[in-house]
């Protein structure tokens, strides 16, 4: 164990550059699914039979198809129609598009599920629908989504995995090379899947704040909790100040 | 550099794409989805069950599971128990992740069948095993059902990962068949269209199935 512990802390530059790569395809593959995941969500609950058609597509194409399929496309395929993408780039997109497709629809059932009487008040009051969506619609669908978004963030980590398949030297390859140094699989890998995890707690907990966050901006939640107020009155004087919205 | 399908290389692959798809894929996916189903359920029910002692330990290692990626999860069980093949590995070890997820369903299913029915098998004074043979779990399934199923084709999109620990799955096969000479257009294009025309039927069953069953 000592021993391995050494040879680990040798190669702790190579591990957090393997983390990096994991981290910017997480990132990064994040962001892209979350763009592609509101514009498919919104295409596919519009009127338009075109525009819904074409969104339904999309998203039933990259769901049915698989992740490592899509990977293998633009790393291999791509290349051969004139386009060579870097490894990076090619994880990204196909994390991107994959996972994207399927948050397209925790965004349309989140935006589904705003009651009806959000819309209707909202067009009582004669707001233009990208005003209808940007103040009453979206800031309640968002704080729906938001635990579904953080599922499928966490499936976007341990996907971002299938760097692997393409030689990328992400914490998978990482934890490999720890094994080949050491010898010690338990020990290796053991490694690699707990930096995984405190990687998927840090997005939990960042998902909870946000959701938090999002609650009290929509009044659901009161602004000082129970336990803070009590706090805040054994402090004494500070209690005005902190009533804010709830 | 301009690229054309070629029908010939497409019918050149697609028997041996389609014997992997057989051999390995289909079955990954159906004796994954047993393990995972049966693992699943057996999980649930000692999460509700069990004493502390061993409900809590079973949640943490499930959620550590849940919460990391399958492609470490093969390396680790692969280079752990080495005197096993490929495939095998990779099947239990899918069946096993997957059952982190499956047990949640059955949790959420469990949790959904309403209090009145165990008061009400308690006032048929039925055993517990009864209560849940005969009362819960056959409720607790329909709303299951479609969720599992969902499961089940997202475990068979993921066969692909077993690559990592050299098994010839269909996208290996796919890629192998292109390797020599770059032609690797239409055997990965053929790949994704493989994987699509299965899941996306079955997809929309699930569906169907889902809204037959939220009737009763």
């Amino acid at each position: 164990m000592g021993e391995n512990l050494e040879i680990l802390a040798e190669r702790l530059p190579q591990f957090a550059d393997g983390i990096w790569v994991t981290a910017q395809l997480t990132v990064l593959g994040g962001v892209l699914a979350f763009v592609i995941a509101v514009i498919l969500g919104l295409g596919a609950r519009t009127e338009n039979i075109l525009v819904r058609g074409a969104a339904r597509t999309v998203i039933e194409f990259f769901r049915g198809t698989s992740l490592v399929v899509q990977l293998f496309w633009l790393f291999y395929v791509l290349p051969l129609l004139g386009y060579r993408l870097d490894a990076l780039l090619c994880g990204v997109l196909a994390l991107g598009l994959n996972y994207g497709a399927y948050a397209s629809e925790v965004v349309r059932g989140a935006i589904n599920s705003v009651p009806q009487g959000q819309w209707e008040a909202a067009r009582a009051l004669s707001l233009s629908p990208v005003r209808r969506m940007r103040k009453i619609i979206w800031p309640q669908a968002w704080s729906i989504m938001i635990p579904s978004m953080a599922n499928l963030f966490i499936m976007l980590l341990k996907g971002t995995a299938v760097a692997y398949i393409i030689l990328m030297h992400d914490l998978t390859w990482e934890s490999n090379q720890l094994r080949q140094a050491t010898g010690d699989t338990f020990f290796s890998f053991g490694f690699g899947m707990i930096v995984y995890f405190l990687i998927a707690l840090v997005i939990v907990l960042i998902a909870n704040l946000l959701e938090r966050i999002a609650k009290r901006r929509l009044g659901q939640l009161p602004a000082v909790t129970k336990r803070t107020r009590a706090s805040v009155d054994l402090a004494g004087s500070h209690t005005a100040g902190t009533g804010g919205r709830g | 550099m301009t690229f054309s399908w070629s029908w010939d290389t497409t019918f050149d692959v697609l028997p041996d794409m389609l014997s992997a798809f057989l051999r390995v894929t289909l079955l990954a996916t159906v004796v994954g989805s047993a393990i995972a189903a049966v693992v699943g359920l057996v999980v649930a029910m000692i999460r509700r069950l069990a004493p502390w002692w061993i409900a809590y330990p079973v949640h943490g290692v499930m959620e550590f599971i849940r919460m990391t990626p399958v492609v470490i999860q093969l390396l680790f069980a692969y280079y752990t128990f080495q005197q096993f093949d490929g495939l095998t590995i990779g099947i239990v070890v899918l069946g096993i992740h997957y059952a982190s997820y499956m047990a949640e369903v059955y949790r959420s299913g469990i949790d959904a069948v309403p209090k009145g029915q165990w008061e009400a098998a308690a006032a048929l004074s039925m055993s517990p095993r009864r209560t849940w043979q005969r009362v819960v779990i056959p409720q607790a399934l329909r709303t299951t059902v479609p969720a599992l199923g969902t499961w089940v084709i997202s475990m068979f999109k993921d066969t692909p990962f077993l690559i990592v620990i050299f098994v010839t799955e269909m996208v290996q096969t796919a890629y192998a068949s292109g390797a020599d000479d770059f032609m690797f257009l239409e055997p990965i294009t053929l790949a994704g269209l493989i994987f699509l025309a299965a899941s996306y039927p079955t997809a929309l069953l699930l569906r169907r199935l889902e809204v037959r069953l939220a009737r009763y």
